[in-house]
């Protein structure tokens, strides 16, 4: 607010300080125990440094599936992110005129992200359990996901065409383009970043989901399955290193999100 | 006429998944906990004992206000510590890109695992932890603190991390919102920098607050993984109370909980959705 700052700014500048390091702190200090030595333990002081814990959690035997559990979660994540994006443009679209059912629709959205999700893990278990067939990670886990990051992808769409001018569209149809090819050419390549962003919510929340899987996964885990069986049976910094590992591949794919938002900003000198 | 029906057709894939994979099991869930069951498995009927066993038992009751203790505590925490960040973004940070910079450091613990996150406070709260490494070398206590992890201190301490950022979005969305002349205004007129905060932003910013309320409890009363995590078996909630329930294979045990727990949700959104219209504030 204008060029010089009230007297406000300091204290709340440190309380801002002491969010984040709140935030982030924690997930630093794993980070640093997962390097701990051979001898080490749960926590300070470190007993050397060394990768022992990394190396340990790729031996199969030792940890449970590490490595089948994290590859079914990228491929699942892959797939919530792509079903969501569209789903969530096309639904996008309808939304910006009246349809039959708009208000009914808009409020089973919301209710999708406020029902506790331990109650959409636990009904959709017991549909399954109940039409006899076996849950798994790519059909009611996928479903139990979607429940989850579609609301998400529909209400940052919303957000996004609240501001989006028709008149870009309109142009693009004076100039003969068929509906089609306005979206694929001007409506899209427009919305492109928010695209970007609605598919980085439905990677991650689906990458990181626990309680919707819980039910859903059928016999073979997930990672954020995995991970918590492993805290009530692992008492060793393994535990730490694939937080680290899972933390530092969650860091990856938000990095490449806001990286090619940036990138296509800059594109467009904007 | 096209148009409608052109909407309807790109509606229909989130409405599709929706209706299967919420609407069915909802009803689904509903169904169940009128079955019966015995200790092996279930069989379809239309009995009350289910309900009548969750109403009778004390267990529930003391859950039920476990639960929404929690959530009290929780929402009242978040709302100040989110106010404050959101407040700071939103009117102390001139430049947007700083703006934007220090909204996305808040954001990006959200895209990462939850489960990771709470994990992470052993090392600082555990028996040997930071904190307690940290009070002893300082003199202020001669043993370690033993409730600060495994406790329902920790509980609320991590629904904090988790949560407290559904609170500061949608707030900070409200406030960057507010036309600043509002507040040039009120400042011509004499008042001071808390009279601004008070009669003109608060009010302003109340729907981002309801919204970011509505996000906090909802999450807090359907949990139950960082009460088992955090609380180290030594508290409870209604999710933890149907997750043991699933375990010992009570399904239609569960399932009434489950209704319940959702009607109890339902009926405190509803009140809040009173106040606020989600859709206006987009």
């Amino acid at each position: 607010m204008g060029g010089n700052r009230s007297r406000a700014f300091w204290p709340l500048a440190i309380v801002f300080g002491l969010f984040v390091l709140f935030l982030y702190g924690p997930t630093i200090t794993i980070v640093v125990l997962s390097f701990q030595g051979p001898e080490g333990g749960l926590t300070f002081p470190m007993r050397g440094v060394s990768t022992h814990w990394f190396r340990n959690l790729f031996e199969t035997q030792m940890v449970g599936d590490f490595g089948g559990s994290f590859t079914r979660s990228m491929i699942l994540g892959g797939i919530v992110t792509v079903v969501t994006v569209v789903v969530s443009f096309m639904a996008g679209l309808a939304f910006r005129r009246r349809f039959p059912g708009a208000t009914a629709l808009f409020y089973l959205a919301v209710a999708s992200l406020i029902v506790p999700s331990v109650l959409i893990s636990l009904g959709i278990g017991l549909m399954f359990r109940l039409i006899g067939e076996d849950p798994a990670w790519w059909s009611s886990g996928l479903g139990a996901h979607l429940t989850w990051t579609l609301p998400f992808g529909l209400l940052i769409m919303f957000a996004v065409f609240n501001r989006f001018s028709p008149a870009y569209e309109e142009a693009a149809r004076d100039l003969g383009a068929t509906p089609w090819q306005t979206i694929r050419h001007v409506v899209v390549p427009i919305l492109l970043p928010s695209l970007i962003g609605v598919g980085l919510f439905g990677f991650t929340l689906s990458y990181d989901e626990f309680a919707r899987s819980l039910y859903t996964a059928g016999t073979f885990n997930t990672l954020p399955l995995e991970i918590y069986g492993m805290t009530t049976n692992v008492t060793t910094p393994v535990l730490y290193a694939l937080g680290t590992v899972t933390t530092g591949v969650s860091f990856l794919v938000i990095g490449a999100a806001i990286g090619g938002v940036v990138l296509l900003r800059r594109r467009r000198g904007g | 006429m096209t148009n409608r029906w052109s909407g309807l057709l790109l509606a229909s894939p989130l409405a599709l998944i929706l209706a299967l994979f919420l609407i069915v099991p909802i009803g689904t869930i509903v169904v169940v906990s009128f079955f019966d069951y015995d200790s092996v498995r279930m069989f379809p009927a239309f009995v009350w004992t289910n309900y009548e066993e969750l109403f009778l038992s004390p267990i529930t009751w003391k859950t039920y206000f476990q639960t929404l203790q929690f959530a009290a505590i929780t929402w009242a925490i978040c709302l100040i510590v989110g106010f404050t960040v959101a407040y700071f973004l939103a009117f102390h940070i001139a430049s947007p890109l700083m703006q934007t910079a220090l909204f996305l450091v808040c954001t990006i613990p959200f895209w990462t695992s939850n489960v990771i996150r709470m994990i992470s406070w052993i090392p600082f709260l555990g028996r040997n932890g930071l904190l307690n490494q940290a009070l002893m070398g300082m003199g202020a206590i001669n043993e370690p603190l033993e409730f600060l992890l495994f406790s329902n201190f920790a509980v609320i301490l991590a629904y904090v991390h988790l949560y407290a950022l559904f609170m500061v979005v949608p707030i900070f969305n409200s406030m960057v919102r507010i036309d600043r002349a509002l507040i040039e205004a009120a400042r011509d007129a004499g008042a001071t920098e808390w009279q601004v905060l008070r009669n003109v932003v608060i009010p302003l910013a109340r729907p981002g607050i309801m919204i970011g309320s509505i996000l906090v409890v909802a999450v807090v009363m359907g949990d139950f993984v960082t009460v088992r995590l955090m609380s180290g078996g030594q508290s409870a909630s209604v999710g933890l109370m149907m997750v043991n329930a699933m375990s010992l294979l009570q399904y239609p045990a569960a399932a009434a909980n489950a209704v319940v727990l959702l009607i109890v949700v339902l009926l405190m959104i509803a009140a809040m959705l009173r106040i606020v219209d989600i859709r206006k504030e987009l």
